[in-house]
């Protein structure tokens, strides 16, 4: 943590966990008898609860979304670009929560934590959880919170989807609803990247069906190669060209070189990594594959596969949407391949056949997926903006 | 307030939907909020409109007119409005047909290119007349389509599309006696209230 890093930040955060003794029916008949949601908060309930925003996270994601852990801390949250005083989702005017959604791996239960019943680590024996699960989880912290609606609730890619299916499941709990760089479901494109994704790492031999915990292995090499999969489509072939075409080769000595910055400035002739983009995705999947769980990746990617609020509506996603009573607001990003700009325009055209009051941004950014994530000046004034807006309409309209 | 917006907003019903094509700031649909009540949304595609509608509270999507309308459904607003935006448009006629089957009704409005001063200017100098309404050169004007009140007429007849009013105003929006008889000639602006002549089956 360093003095440029904290301005406009929310500063040291803690985590808080809650213990839940009501059991969960989950989406596939299963039930959880209890279980823990870890949580992180930003900024100041007021007296009328009506300042609060739920953070909902993606698939590498946490509750961790702004601040630092500690003044050794280097690392602000994920969504710290968005997250702090005075920033888009300013914590001077809104009380921020976001929780880690269950069958993660980062003190919410899930597949790496002890099982109360086997005394073992859940491992591949925990639940395949979906959206609707983590909502209705989600919906159980807002009651013990006391926050009866949600001023908002937003969230980029998975988190977005969860965003939609708050603005289903539970239509009188949120004014708003912002889903940023989503899609109505996966396509079959989405879902294969996935496949490749789960098949890196079920045939990982250090996998052992799941249950490397209890081996006290974890499967490095599998899950590397899923996060490597991963990490190109969340970003953009021009922001590929722009991080590894820094330096004029021998080969392209003119302008771009289309991202093919060389490792060690020449070709080794060999199977070596030559390419900065290489070395790269080897470092990233690496680095991520000692701080996930692959059990959770496996989970949040059928989550993903399985989320289609339209399936209890014959395919009609509008219907799915009539119930919905807030107000929502859709961004995608231009050069988003991985959920694009068609695939937001799909959801604004479902809620305008149903009629619902519903604003869309189409922002144009060189950084893929990831571009929600990034302090995109079009984009967060317009979150900052609407957001402001709508505190107006709750307080003014309060009875 | 514009003195265009004002005439507008007498046709529009209380508590209805109103869709505006190329909403700019959201001027138009924040006033029909506010006195009409009106359910709303407005299409822009210029990014600093699109964020001043946000800042006022007005339903706003990012939507080009020129790759249609066809993700909005037969007869699912009220009144579709198209304000000094028709001549900038690729292709004018299918827009105004799409808005109504979109919309019961439509009100369009559009500078009127028959205007005596246009003429002169044409006849007189020889050249694509430029004036404080219309500063731009022929090749980079974003008015690709201009049309007279004569010309709009007619597409309306051929169009079997039945003007429930034409209001043609001078620049300040007002009519006069001269305007009454010589629409064409004298008129700057025109606004129409469309609808369509038979029910569709």
């Amino acid at each position: 943590m360093n003095d440029s890093l904290t301005k406009n930040s929310v500063g040291i955060v803690k985590p808080e966990k809650l213990h839940f003794n009501n059991s969960l029916e989950l989406k596939s008949g299963r039930v959880l008898p209890a279980f823990d949601l870890i949580f992180e908060t930003y900024g100041e309930l007021n007296a009328s609860k009506s300042n609060a925003i739920l953070v909902c996270h993606a698939l590498s994601g946490d509750h961790h979304a702004a601040g630092f852990h500690s003044s050794e801390d280097k690392k602000a949250g994920w969504w710290d670009a968005c997250i702090g005083p005075g920033k888009a989702i300013d914590t001077n005017v809104f009380f921020v929560v976001c929780p880690n959604n269950l069958g993660g791996c980062a003190g919410s239960t899930g597949p790496a934590v002890i099982n109360p019943e086997t005394g073992n680590f859940f491992g591949p024996d925990f639940p395949v959880v979906t959206v609707s699960d983590w909502v209705n989880s989600q919906a159980m912290l807002a009651d013990k919170l006391r926050i009866s609606k949600w001023a908002a609730v937003i969230g980029g890619s998975l988190g977005g989807m969860q965003v939609l299916r708050w603005a289903i499941s539970y239509p009188e709990r949120l004014h708003s609803a912002i889903c940023i760089a989503a899609a109505p479901k996966l396509s079959a494109q989405n879902i294969a990247f996935n496949e490749v994704a789960r098949q890196s790492i079920t045939n990982d031999p250090d996998f052992c069906d799941g249950r490397y915990l209890e081996k006290g292995t974890y499967p490095k090499r599998g899950l590397t190669l899923a996060r490597m999969v991963g990490h190109i489509t969340y970003l953009s072939d021009n922001a590929m060209r722009a991080k590894f075409g820094k330096t004029v080769s021998d080969f392209e000595k003119e302008g771009d070189n289309f991202g093919r910055d060389l490792r060690d400035g020449k070709l080794s002739f060999g199977f070596n990594v030559d390419f900065e983009v290489e070395s790269y995705l080897h470092y990233q999947g690496e680095r991520f594959s000692k701080n996930f769980d692959a059990n959770t990746y496996l989970l949040m990617t059928k989550a993903l596969d399985y989320f289609d609020p339209s399936s209890d509506f014959n395919g009609d996603l509008s219907k799915a949407f009539s119930v919905s009573n807030c107000k929502f607001l859709l961004v995608s990003f231009s050069t988003d391949w991985r959920f694009p700009p068609e695939r937001s325009r799909e959801i604004v055209n479902a809620l305008l056949k149903t009629r619902k009051e519903v604003s869309y941004l189409e922002i144009e950014a060189d950084q893929g997926h990831d571009a929600f994530l990034m302090p995109i000046p079009r984009y967060t004034s317009a979150l900052k903006s609407y957001l402001y807006r709508l505190q107006d309409e709750i307080e003014n309209n309060a009875p | 307030m514009r003195p265009d917006l004002e005439i507008i907003q007498k046709w529009i019903e209380p508590k209805s939907r109103v869709l505006d094509l190329g909403c700019g700031d959201g001027a138009l649909l924040t006033l029909l909020k506010k006195n009409k009540r009106v359910d709303s949304i407005g299409l822009e595609i210029d990014a600093a409109n699109i964020q001043h509608c946000i800042k006022n509270g007005v339903n706003v999507i990012e939507q080009n007119l020129d790759k249609g309308l066809s993700n909005f459904e037969t007869d699912s607003f009220d009144t579709v409005v198209l304000t000094q935006t028709l001549q900038a448009l690729s292709s004018p006629d299918k827009l105004i047909e799409e808005m109504l089957r979109i919309g019961k009704r439509g009100i369009v409005t559009f500078p009127n290119f028959g205007n005596w001063r246009s003429r002169i200017y044409l006849a007189s100098k020889g050249r694509m007349p430029i004036s404080k309404f219309m500063p731009y050169q022929w090749y980079n004007t974003p008015n690709i389509h201009f049309c007279t009140v004569k010309d709009f007429d007619e597409l309306c007849a051929n169009k079997k599309i039945k003007v429930l009013t034409r209001m043609v105003v001078d620049a300040k929006h007002k009519r006069n006696l001269g305007i009454g008889i010589l629409p064409n000639l004298l008129g700057e602006t025109a606004i129409y209230h469309l609808t369509r002549k038979k029910k569709r089956n």
